[in-house]
């Protein structure tokens, strides 16, 4: 680490209504791996957009190797050397890999040679990629290869990576950080947005922290526990969530040899699956993504029918029985993905409440809406769990996936289900919206309701469930204690060859 | 009936020219909607495009001269659409339907005066030699030059987007606005250039009908050649290649329908005049069941935030 790569003096940006970077300042120095940390809205997005060229600061100057660097846009920002690889992919999916990496370059050589310098450069840096392939039917994983591919063949001095490890399994993860390290030996310095404390702890020399747009300060993410940058982060002191201490009460919800086939080429089967939920329980349900978690948050809010007697709510038979037949008896499920599963991603906020709120919050009558109940129940959703928005009418797009989350989470749990399913319900999402969820799912476990939590997170499913079973391959394992288990036996639990990277990732 | 009326060489030479300007037409669009616009203006601009070709053609007696005042009466109405749509944001649907509303009224006004009127003829260009040759000489080599012009734009387009880094970018925003505006390509300044470039093709298209096909002035007289091109485009797949054979086809069914009229063929000739657009559609729609599909920003508004 010598000398500083890029220095940034108090930049400012606002837009209407909001200061997005408010005279923020800080260095990036040569060969080093900078962390910027801050909560959704904390004005990061804003900030690598400036260095990026996309946006023009309104006051404030950049510094690249002590001459003044002010990118009138992103060619000239490449052309100086930095490079970004974007948090919502910026590919082309009916395009090949090849054409995509041309896309984003200055001066690309004929595809062929390209293509021959993707394999060379990919396989260096243990990112192996297909030039040919077309990107619309690559993993989540390899479309980031693509991005980081493309930043590499410029030769970047600095390298921007906003959340980059949001969409990757744990294996990638590592892969990706070995990347990294890699890089850094060879003196390019990285600027690594993100919002999961451990894996900055673990990669980065430095971490900025921004807060409503300022900078609160610049630390050694290793000096500092993941505690105390949260708090950072936060600004104030951050609540771990409690649970109630409710004694679990009768089963509710039991589900005894649920077998489903593979809804689709990519889905997996549910073998012969087995829980029982009770009252004032949380029960988490763990395992590494892809093992049948939608699929089983499917079969139990009605969107996969299953065999009549195989789900019984208080001993009703509902296997056979839709989401909104469900809903009515108590069963409520908010489902993984924000935008376009749990809510509509171009309605408002008012009509996504209506979506699933219309049975059981009676906002609609004989085939009528009420739309005067509804946007209450939006706005009741909006106070009570603190959703960041201007209002029942902003359209569930325009929210931060924090914001979202909490809006979705909040709107299942007022409907005071009986018993609720929830799939990742933090993923994605800042440390204070997650504390927040996660508090709101204890509170309705101590006011009696069922709880189940599907989440790749064990940090989270350890947090807060009595109970924890793990999904692999479509199978469920049987129910324990969580107090009793130690992390061997979870890694066992979740079986298969994924255990060493889930285990290290909560001893970190 | 009288089949021999019906010669091969004769009828494949009078498909070329039947083919002709949806050919302008679909090729100009395809160019559009690769870059994410849907323009359904094309009958509007067809029409414009003939009134200027054929009034410009009578005034100066140059063909020539006619058909550039063509492509720039299509390219005109077009760049209306553009501003709307990628200035204003207006929806792509709505101002291209009122293009070819608006197209066709204002044909009808400029055209009051040369209703009747006989256009000077562009010679046909006969190409040396290989016009010569029989059956494919008369077929391929003995005909006008925007039949030619034609087959060169299409090949042209088929190389730009496939070889060319301009075809590649164009490709890329019809693709993903948002990804082609991060990496820093000027969505709005490509898709209006794409825009301007399918009003003059069909500008040309429309100028071919009242010049050469017909040659005369009525009023709509392009009638629904326009749509034909539009759905030319969509069974294509938009495929530069397929367009052309789409064309022909149409083109081929077209003339072989008016001949076997002519030679008495003991059916309908309404259920004759509908077969080329019957046929073309039925045999594209089989085409396009493969796995390709639309550009994915087709007809969606890009604005630029942030």
């Amino acid at each position: 680490m010598t000398g500083t790569l890029l220095s940034i003096q108090g930049l400012t940006k606002a837009y209407p209504g909001v200061v997005a970077n408010d005279s923020v300042s800080f260095d990036i120095g040569t060969g080093e791996i900078h962390a910027l940390l801050g909560e959704n809205g904390a004005g990061k997005s804003t900030l690598v957009k400036m260095i990026y060229g996309l946006v023009k600061p309104d006051s404030g100057t950049m510094e690249m190797r002590g001459a003044p660097y002010a990118p009138p846009e992103p060619r000239s920002a490449r052309l100086a050397g930095v490079a970004m690889v974007f948090q919502h992919f910026s590919l082309f999916d009916a395009l090949d890999v090849s054409e995509n990496i041309a896309l984003g370059m200055e001066n690309p050589p004929p595809l062929r040679d390209l293509a021959a310098r993707i394999r060379t450069v990919s396989e260096e840096y243990g990112l192996p990629l297909d030039p040919y392939r077309t990107v619309g039917g690559l993993s989540a994983g390899e479309r980031q290869r693509v991005e980081i591919i493309r930043c590499l063949l410029q030769d970047p001095k600095l390298l921007i990576m906003d959340e980059p490890t949001s969409v990757l399994t744990p294996q990638e993860v590592e892969i990706l950080f070995e990347t990294l390290n890699k890089l850094r030996q060879e003196g390019t310095s990285i600027l690594y947005i993100s919002h999961k404390l451990e894996e900055i702890r673990a990669l980065c020399d430095t971490a900025t922290i921004l807060r409503l747009g300022k900078n609160v300060g610049t630390c050694d993410p290793r000096e500092k526990s993941a505690r105390q940058m949260a708090e950072m982060m936060v600004g104030s002191e951050l609540q771990t969530p409690k649970g109630a201490g409710a004694t679990p009460g009768e089963a509710v919800l039991d589900v005894s040899g649920l077998t489903l086939p593979a809804p689709t080429k990519f889905g997996t089967a549910l073998k012969n699956v087995h829980l029982r939920l009770h009252t004032g329980e949380v029960l988490g349900i763990g395992g590494v993504a892809g093992n049948g978690q939608d699929e089983l948050l499917a079969a139990l809010s009605g969107e996969m029918r299953a065999a009549r007697d195989a789900i019984r709510l208080k001993g009703q038979d509902i296997g056979h029985l839709g989401p909104t037949a469900r809903r009515r008896r108590g069963l409520l499920a908010a489902p993984e993905e924000r935008l376009g599963h749990a809510a509509a991603p171009d309605m408002s906020l008012t009509e996504n409440a209506l979506l699933t709120g219309a049975v059981r919050e009676g906002l609609a009558t004989n085939g009528f809406l009420r739309w005067g109940k509804a946007r209450k129940f939006a706005e009741r959703i909006i106070e009570t769990f603190d959703v960041r928005t201007p209002g029942p009418d902003s359209v569930a797009r325009s929210l931060s996936g924090g914001n979202l989350q909490k809006f979705v989470i909040g709107r299942e749990v007022l409907q005071r289900p009986e018993v609720l399913v929830v799939n990742q319900p933090t993923w994605g999402v800042d440390a204070s919206a997650a504390a927040a969820i996660r508090q709101a799912l204890l509170d309705l476990a101590g006011d009696g309701t069922a709880v189940l939590v599907i989440s790749q997170d064990l940090d989270e499913l350890m947090e807060v469930a009595d109970h924890f079973a793990a999904l692999n391959e479509g199978r469920l394992t049987e129910t324990r204690r969580t107090a009793d288990l130690t992390i061997e036996e979870i890694g066992l639990m979740m079986g298969g060859a994924h255990d060493g990277m889930e285990v290290a990732h909560v001893e970190a | 009936m009288d089949m021999d009326s019906i010669t091969p060489a004769l009828l494949l030479a009078s498909l070329m020219v039947a083919a002709t300007p949806i050919l302008l037409a679909g090729i100009g669009e395809l160019v559009v909607e690769r870059a994410g616009v849907l323009n359904l203006g094309v009958e509007g601009m067809m029409i414009t495009g003939a009134i200027f070709g054929f009034a410009v053609t009578i005034e100066s007696g140059s063909p020539m001269l006619g058909f550039a005042a063509a492509a720039a009466g299509g390219a005109g109405l077009a760049l209306l659409f553009a501003a709307l749509t990628q200035l204003a944001l207006a929806n792509q649907v709505a101002s291209g339907l009122a293009l070819t509303l608006f197209g066709l009224g204002l044909s009808s006004l400029l055209g009051q005066d040369y209703v009747g009127l006989k256009p000077v003829q562009p010679p046909a260009f006969k190409i040396p030699l290989l016009s010569d040759i029989p059956f494919i000489g008369r077929v391929f080599f003995s005909h006008d030059l925007m039949v030619y012009f034609g087959l060169g734009l299409v090949a042209a387009v088929w190389f730009m987007l496939k070889y060319t880094r301009a075809g590649l970018i164009l490709r890329a925003v019809g693709e993903n606005h948002h990804a082609a505006h991060a990496l820093g390509y000027k969505v709005v300044r490509i898709r209006i250039l794409a825009i301007l470039f399918g009003g003059a093709c069909a500008g040309l298209g429309g100028a071919y009908i009242s010049l050469i096909r017909v040659p005369q002035w009525t009023e709509g007289m392009t009638s629904g050649a326009g749509w034909i091109a539009l759905a030319l485009v969509v069974f294509a797949s938009w495929k530069p290649g397929r367009v052309l054979l789409g064309a022909w086809l149409f083109g081929g069914v077209t003339v072989l329908q008016l001949n076997l009229q002519a030679a008495g063929l003991a059916i309908p000739v309404e259920y004759l005049s509908m077969s080329p657009y019957l046929i073309t559609i039925l045999v594209l729609v089989i085409m396009s069941a493969d796995k390709s599909r639309a550009p994915a920003s087709l007809g969606r508004i890009f604005h630029a935030s942030g």
